[in-house]
């Protein structure tokens, strides 16, 4: 019954959510990763397309097999290659929402989400039930004697959502959910779907390869790139300290792998010959710096003022945002510097000129 | 969309070009259909020699195409889902009825089940003989259109998206449950047309039979064998005989297309 998942007691040290450990290869391609998510919790799973997310939903739902690993669920073990243990998909608990809902075509709303209270093997009025519930509780009974053929984007949503909680799952993978729906919908939905997963109990994996999604969705955020987990951690953490250009971008913020040494006074930080003197306690070796955009100025000569890092750059590209510009320099790595539109035009600001940039070294963050 | 292109009318060349098979195909039916007035039809359709074809045919074109569709749908879904070395041995395999010409094929299958056969003499021993009974038409029917149905029933398999069955699998139902509620419900267009191929080719069976089974009025003579008796006789009933088997064919068709109509799925 739609009821039993909303207040589900749980142990509040993580127990009873998903546990995942595992590794794949397939061809030259090699996922490995792990993570764990605690009941009522969604971790979003964000990366560019072919880092390997909807792998890691396909091993928790036991589509996939991994090559070595461990997942548990709910205190059940799903899958120990240890073991030699790996359930098939039907004895998982797992509720999977796919890239476009993959709604059965030849059954109506009604018989998708009765589709798996009766392969559990309730009889049928049971699982009408069952199905009925779900539909009204996300708003969609009135739908439920259509084929699934003739009903919105946002709707089908809703529907995938009821068949997958009509079989009582443990855990929710959600693979794209917003990817097809049209610009207008999509803040509703994700908000929508915010509070119903919060509300649900259910521990819960999201995956998008959007930044923007994953920035409006996710408390806890995981970065894959190239089958790998580069960050994990709740979303300030991640803005506020980026590791890799994927999380950077996704911050809006100039990022650097670093070497960190002694200089005079303040420490230089060195990246590909470009040199930032930069305010480190007594850190050394490697590290990440970052700073936004918006702290570096632009100068069309070398000012004569004393900010302790100037660089002389070519601009390479120059992006318009609704209040302001953005625009990408070249000073022997890549540098974004946000401008408004007075400042670009008494600067003469245009592609391919040569620019004065300038940050303070109290505005750049480094950090192991 | 492929009828934003579709404003521009066909080319006449195009309609000639296509007319010709067309009437080379409506021609010789028109012929059979003409030479006799309907009236003169009845009169043989109802001797014993056809109305036993008739019976028998029907008898036997049924249980060979339950039994094509028992035993190929696993072999369709295997081709269909499963990479396994050596797909393209039994692709070739599945192919080969279809390709040798099924005199070979009756021949085949009297060295294999024949009295002094492969397999015939061990069932010979046992006092069961196969070749010239109404069992060995079954089996020549067998042979040859079953290959028609693994064929249809592999295509329709094809065409089902397999992330619906793994969507199946992760709301807890079992391989076997997949398959009846969703894999073969949506390949049912595909899964009708193979089994109406594959009657209207065992219907039409000849060669093989004719080996295997021999030509016993009663016993293995159907509708094609029975019109090359009567032609040898009696023109009137090979030409009634052979109206009967056009309409049984015809009424397949018909019956196939108005099924499918219905159970289009529609597509989300």
């Amino acid at each position: 019954m739609p009821t039993m998942h909303t207040q589900r007691p749980r142990d509040d040290d993580g127990a009873g959510g998903l546990v995942f450990d595992a590794t794949v290869r397939r061809g030259d391609f090699r996922l490995h990763a792990a993570f764990s998510v605690p009941p009522a919790q969604t971790l979003v799973l964000v990366g560019p397309s072919g880092a390997g997310k909807s792998t890691c939903l396909a091993l928790v739902a036991g589509l996939l097999r991994p090559e070595a690993g461990r997942i548990a669920c709910a205190a059940d073990v799903w899958c120990n290659t240890a073991a030699g243990l790996h359930l098939p998909p039907e004895r998982r608990r797992a509720g999977v929402l796919f890239q476009d809902y993959a709604l059965f075509p030849h059954l109506t709303v009604r018989e998708n989400v009765r589709y798996g209270a009766r392969a559990r093997g309730r009889t049928g009025a049971a699982a009408d039930a069952v199905a009925l519930a779900w539909l009204e509780r996300l708003g969609v009974r009135d739908l439920a004697d259509r084929p699934v053929g003739r009903i919105s984007g946002g709707q089908r949503q809703r529907v995938a959502l009821a068949r997958a909680l009509a079989a009582e799952p443990e855990v929710l993978l959600l693979d794209e959910p917003f990817g097809s729906l049209d610009v207008a919908t999509r803040g509703l939905v994700r908000t929508e779907l915010r509070a119903f997963l919060a509300s649900c109990g259910l521990p819960a994996v999201l995956v998008t390869h959007d930044p923007v999604d994953a920035l409006a969705f996710g408390e806890r955020i995981a970065v894959l790139e190239a089958g790998a987990i580069s960050q994990i951690g709740a979303r300030d953490e991640l803005l506020a300290r980026p590791r890799s250009a994927f999380v950077a971008e996704l911050a809006g913020l100039n990022l650097y792998r670093v070497d960190l040494a002694t200089g005079r006074g303040l420490k230089e930080a060195r990246v590909a010959g470009v040199v930032f003197h930069v305010l480190a306690d007594d850190r050394s070796g490697p590290a990440f710096l970052s700073f936004t955009p918006a702290e570096v100025a632009l100068a069309a000569a070398r000012g004569p003022g004393s900010p302790q890092n100037v660089f002389p750059g070519r601009v390479v590209e120059i992006l318009p945002l609704p209040d302001r510009l953005r625009v990408v320099l070249d000073i022997g790595v890549v540098l974004v510097a946000e401008v408004t539109r007075e400042a670009a035009a008494a600067l003469g600001l245009d592609v391919g000129r040569s620019m004065w940039a300038a940050v303070k070294a109290t505005a750049i963050r480094v950090y192991d | 969309m492929h009828g934003a292109y579709r404003d521009e009318p066909a080319s006449p060349y195009l309609w000639i070009g296509s007319a010709l098979l067309l009437l080379y195909f409506t021609v010789p039916l028109a012929a059979l259909l003409l030479l006799l007035p309907p009236r003169d039809l009845l009169g043989p359709l109802l001797s014993p020699l056809a109305l036993d074809a008739l019976w028998l045919t029907i008898k036997t074109t049924l249980v060979a195409t339950a039994l094509a569709v028992a035993l190929g749908l696993p072999l369709a879904y295997l081709l269909a889902r499963v990479p396994f070395r050596g797909r393209d041995v039994v692709d070739t395999l599945v192919d080969l009825p279809i390709t040798i010409p099924p005199v070979v094929a009756g021949v085949a299958l009297l060295l294999a089940f024949g009295r002094r056969g492969l397999i015939g003499e061990h069932l010979d021993v046992l006092g069961v003989q196969l070749a010239f009974t109404s069992v060995a038409v079954v089996m020549a029917q067998l042979f040859i259109a079953s290959p028609f149905f693994v064929k249809a029933a592999r295509a329709g398999f094809e065409a089902v998206d397999a992330r619906l069955e793994a969507a199946a699998r992760t709301l807890g139902a079992s391989r076997w449950r997949v398959f009846w509620t969703i894999t073969v419900p949506l390949a049912r267009p595909a899964l009708l047309s193979g089994i109406v191929l594959a009657w209207a080719r065992a219907l039409s069976e000849f060669g093989a039979t004719m080996m295997f089974a021999g030509n016993l009025p009663g016993t293995t003579q159907t509708l094609p064998l029975a019109v090359m008796t009567a032609l040898e006789s009696d023109l009137p009933t090979a030409v009634a005989v052979s109206t009967l088997s056009l309409g049984l064919a015809l009424a397949a068709l018909l019956a196939a297309k108005w099924l499918a109509g219905r159970w289009r799925i529609p597509h989300a």
